[in-house]
């Protein structure tokens, strides 16, 4: 099981789980696909990496059934680095979990940005020391996830685009969600749980917090120091930049760049200064030009 | 004692908002603090958990770090949880610079191991408030040496895990994550006297006080 009690106290509760999220807020988190990346990661104030063979970008180009990236590669970035290290499992598939868990992995991203292997059921999270971090598009699939178990929450967007514009609305979904949770009569709450598909209880607990349960980054999209200011100001507690950094001219600056920008999301002064001279962001991608299959945020139950 | 106590959150990276409402619960009003502008007219200052990496880096570059560790010169009360701990120690094991610095203690990061040796216990606490505390470790540092001058208040196992010197109090474990309020407390008393003898609350005839 999850919790196991001995000689080093409780491990696995969800105090411990949620908690190391909240010790990420305020952060950046990169992906970064050796080891190299994720010393320039470390060194440029990243409070997390993503262990991954492959950043979404390189996915969408490459095509195919994108899986669990190799062990040995994990085992190379986390040897690499003292801050806490991430790694993806494909969507409901709990073996790759158990790996990745074996593997003493800090936190597993059941992503979308991975094939699914199951088209109806997530991983059951509860059963795993290690924490996990899900995708959400909107309230509803937010709280499905914190009820399998999820520790984290980050809004999808649409990963290797450099485009912002789905990280927005997702986050914006989720935020208009709370509001509209907060603004409901109590006996409006039942029906609100079967709109949103998600337990009475969890949206009886948002509707009186006027927050999520757990810690909420943004991500899939992200590409400019500006871009995570805004996704900052938009709510998120943190953000993840996948392709944006190293699909970049200049990835040490633009990492060291975003970092701070999130740290000052609100003071402009600071965003202009560290937007200056950072060569060309990642291409990005329009997306009204990707066929329906194409969208990785759809992905996910 | 009239103007409400003004305590610091350092605000670089991590868990801002959890210690904030502990310091609220305790009376005080808390501040984010991310430049060397924030420091001004502070009676105490929290350093939250986080990525010492992070802290280091933007907190490093701007200078704040040595604003910081002059504003502890002074006095400043400082209360510091998991990474905050590793920033109030003189020693960091395996080469790192201090940080803030000021109290005698070497520490190890990530002693604990990785996640998955992250924990919830029960351990006692001498001096600070009444009975044990529920104590929530997460990717903690190790203590690995206690300076003489250094006050030992809780142990995990043989392992020092909240230790004070003076206005400053280092905690590996994660009291904002509880309802636990006897390390915030004790810094709003360290933050009052601090506030009662320096010339902080002169501000207030200069009408830019809190």
């Amino acid at each position: 099981m999850a919790e196991q009690s001995g000689a080093n106290g409780r491990t696995g509760t969800s105090l411990v789980k949620s908690g190391l999220a909240q010790m990420l807020k305020g952060g950046v988190i990169m992906d970064v696909v050796n080891a190299d990346q994720a010393r320039i990661a470390e060194e440029a104030g990243a409070c997390a990496v993503m262990a991954l063979e492959r950043i979404p970008a390189d996915i969408r180009a490459h095509g195919g059934v994108a899986r669990m990236s190799d062990p040995d590669l994990i085992m190379g970035i986390k040897d690499a680095v003292s801050i806490p290290v991430m790694a993806k499992c494909r969507i409901g598939h709990f073996v790759e979990a158990q790996i990745l868990q074996s593997l003493e992995i800090d936190y597993i991203d059941e992503s979308e940005v991975l094939t699914p292997a199951d088209d109806a059921h997530h991983v059951d999270k509860h059963g795993f020391t290690v924490p996990f971090v899900c995708g959400a598009t909107d309230l509803g699939e937010a709280l499905r996830r914190i009820n399998e178990g999820a520790a984290m929450i980050r809004t999808k967007g649409e990963a290797g685009t450099g485009n912002v514009v789905e990280a927005v609305r997702h986050m914006r979904a989720i935020h208009g969600g709370i509001a509209r949770l907060r603004a409901a009569r109590p006996d409006e709450l039942y029906a609100a749980a079967k709109d949103l598909r998600a337990p009475f209880e969890l949206v009886v607990a948002v509707a009186e917090s006027g927050e999520l349960p757990v810690v909420n980054f943004s991500a899939g999209g992200i590409a400019t120091p500006a871009d995570a200011a805004l996704m900052m100001q938009l709510g998120a507690d943190g953000v993840f930049v996948g392709s944006g950094i190293f699909k970049s001219e200049a990835p040490a600056a633009r990492a060291r760049a975003i970092v701070e920008a999130v740290t000052h999301f609100s003071d402009p002064d600071v965003l202009a200064r560290v937007s200056a001279g950072l060569k060309d962001a990642m291409p990005g991608i329009e997306i009204g030009s990707l066929a329906e299959g194409e969208l990785l945020q759809t992905r996910g139950w | 004692m009239t103007h409400p106590l003004r305590i610091g959150v350092l605000a670089i990276q991590g868990a801002v908002s959890e210690h904030e409402r502990a310091l609220r619960a305790v009376g005080a009003d808390p501040v984010r603090v991310r430049d060397e502008r924030g420091l001004d007219l502070l009676d105490g200052l929290v350093v939250p958990g986080g990525e010492t990496t992070t802290l280091r880096r933007v907190a490093g570059d701007s200078g704040l770090i040595d604003a910081l560790r002059a504003r502890r010169r002074d006095g400043l009360p400082i209360l510091g949880t998991c990474a905050g701990m590793i920033a109030l120690a003189d020693e960091i094991a395996d080469g790192d610079t201090p940080l803030i610095g000021g109290l005698d203690i070497s520490v190890r990061r990530n002693g604990y191991g990785r996640q998955v040796a992250s924990c919830e216990a029960q351990i006692a606490c001498d001096g600070l408030g009444t009975g044990p505390v529920e104590a929530v470790f997460i990717r903690a540092p190790v203590v690995e040496r206690v300076g003489e001058g250094v006050t030992i208040h809780a142990r995990y196992g043989d392992t020092p895990v909240a230790v004070s010197d003076g206005p400053l109090m280092a905690v590996a474990f994660h009291p904002e994550l509880t309802a636990d309020l006897r390390f915030h407390q004790w810094l709003a008393d360290q933050a009052r006297e601090y506030a009662a003898r320096s010339d902080v609350h002169t501000k207030e005839g200069l009408g830019v006080g809190a």
